[in-house]
């Protein structure tokens, strides 16, 4: 990160308040060091994570999304992150097929305790969405067809066109 | 009763636009489809512009005051600068402007085309096509030069959009194509000024599942099959036989016409209130149902299930969604990468 010019990612974890988040509290207060790229939005449960939020992310300008929650089988609701599990699958799925890189979207599962190995996956997203560069999803939207002279154009065309009169 | 008469007397005939942009041509007849009701929306109704069934031009609209028309019903998503003014063009001279249809309300199967970039849809349609002879490979062009002037095409969008995504819209119609009942009951709340607040989509907030006569008891499956694989009796839920019926995230208002005769809903209504991404939804809905807790089998059963999950959960819903169309080969805003 001594390269000022570096990109810096911007990455959205979407952590369950009874493990993961409290993981990522505990690098805290433990003084791990992990990039700063992650912006940390703190929900009950993996089970909570509507691919919604996800799409949302990714629409509104995330370069990367982590989801993070109890490991399997320890999950406070008893088995909602299975389900956040297959929602994970699914959504994967479908964003390959979008075109986006499979590594901007992680899955992690991290116990209150497991601090370190949450920093540590946060460092290993870091580094690897940053040689993808931005994902500036909205860019895709905008259309480089010459879309105003178009339209434009239409106006000049009718002003031009015969006018029959009565 | 004088009073109302009266009232009917001096009441002038209301104002009706139809048009259509990128879409089947379905919806036009959908409107037809209200059969011998469509001499009362022509006995209340002048219908002012309508390129399917009445001689006017765009001249003529052009020259309208603006908010002159009472209602328009737009179908169609927009593809081409020339949708786009027609859009514009309307909105600003309609008071009521609907998306009429799954193509301006969301996209529909047009906005699947979003899956490509413009260039690779010139290619399909212009050089692989099974019946294309186009040896010199022509391409249309915005501005062709002639000893008259210049001549104009439209120019085609990489992206389509939705209605909404290119001006603002009072209110949805669902389906594709919306069926003649809601058609009817969508038209009669104008008439009669009983219009549900701005923004709505006309409609019931719930699902088709609730129109569903089969019988729903718990959803577990270990493999989602295709159609031509499944014989379906008439009871049992198709999501439950292992079909991806799409009931479960679509607004209902058909009757739930395809699970009746045994084909599983495919979603052409969209959301109900409330849902940001319908694709969402249905990915949500049905992962939940998936019968495993291995993540590698889990992924099994959905590659092999859902070959195209694109196709699958956002058939009518591309443009209109979060996402709205696949990555372009491009970094960001438009950047090539090396
Ligand atoms: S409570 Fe942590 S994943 Fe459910």
């Amino acid at each position: 990160m001594s390269d000022k010019n570096a990109f810096e990612p911007k990455i959205i974890g979407f952590m369950c308040n009874w493990c993961s988040y409290r993981a990522a509290d505990l690098a805290g207060t433990a003084r791990l060091k992990y990039p700063p790229n992650i912006r940390i939005i703190r929900v009950m449960c993996s089970g909570r994570i509507d691919p919604t939020f996800v799409l949302n992310a990714f629409a509104r300008g995330a370069d990367a999304v982590m989801v993070a929650g109890c490991h399997p089988g320890e999950c406070h609701y008893v088995d909602q992150n299975y389900k956040a599990m297959r929602r994970y699958a699914m959504l994967k799925h479908t964003l390959t097929q979008m075109g986006l890189e499979p590594e901007r979207f992680r899955l992690v599962w991290a116990s209150a305790a497991e601090g370190q190995q949450l920093a540590e996956a946060i460092t290993q997203l870091v580094e690897a969405v940053r040689p993808l560069g931005p994902l500036h999803w909205s860019g895709n939207w905008e259309e480089n067809g010459h879309r105003h002279e178009a339209l434009e154009s239409i106006l000049k065309e009718h002003e031009a066109a015969m006018e029959v009169t009565e | 009763m004088t009073t109302t008469a009266t009232q009917e007397t001096t009441k002038t005939k209301g104002k009706l636009a139809l048009y259509w942009a990128a879409s089947c041509g379905g919806c036009e007849i959908a409107v037809l489809a209200i059969n011998e009701k469509i001499l009362d929306v022509a006995a209340a109704f002048d219908i002012v512009f309508w390129p399917v069934a009445v001689d006017a031009k765009v001249r003529d609209v052009e020259k309208m005051p603006d908010k002159s028309i009472d209602v328009c019903l737009f179908n169609g998503g927009i593809r081409t600068s020339e949708q786009e003014y027609m859009a514009q063009l309307l909105r600003k001279k309609s008071k009521v402007l609907v998306a009429f249809g799954s193509c301006a309300h969301e996209g529909c199967i047009p906005g699947l085309a979003n899956l490509s970039s413009r260039e690779e849809v010139f290619e399909a349609a212009y050089a692989q096509g099974d019946s294309t002879e186009n040896p010199d490979g022509v391409r249309p062009q915005h501005e062709t030069p002639m000893p008259e002037g210049p001549l104009y095409l439209p120019v085609f969008y990489d992206t389509l959009k939705t209605l909404d995504q290119t001006v603002p819209v009072d209110y949805y119609l669902p389906g594709c194509p919306p069926e003649a009942e809601n058609i009817w009951a969508a038209i009669t709340a104008i008439l009669e000024g009983k219009l549900p607040p701005a923004g709505s989509v006309i409609g019931p907030n719930t699902t088709v599942c609730d129109e569903c006569p089969r019988k729903r008891t718990e959803k577990k499956i270990k493999k989602f099959l295709r159609t031509y694989q499944v014989k379906p009796d008439e009871k049992t839920c198709l999501l439950e036989l292992g079909l991806v019926c799409c009931g479960i995230a679509t607004r209902a208002g058909c009757g739930a016409l395809c699970p009746k005769v045994n084909s599983p809903c495919i979603g052409c209504h969209g959301p109900n209130d409330g849902v940001h991404d319908y694709g969402a939804r249905l990915m949500s809905a049905l992962a939940s149902v998936i019968d495993s807790q291995d993540p590698e089998e889990i992924d099994q059963i959905i590659r092999e299930g859902i070959p195209d999950p694109v196709g699958t959960f956002y058939r009518f819903s591309l443009a209109g969604s979060q996402l709205r169309r696949r990555k372009k080969q491009v970094a960001g805003n438009g950047v090539k990468r090396g």
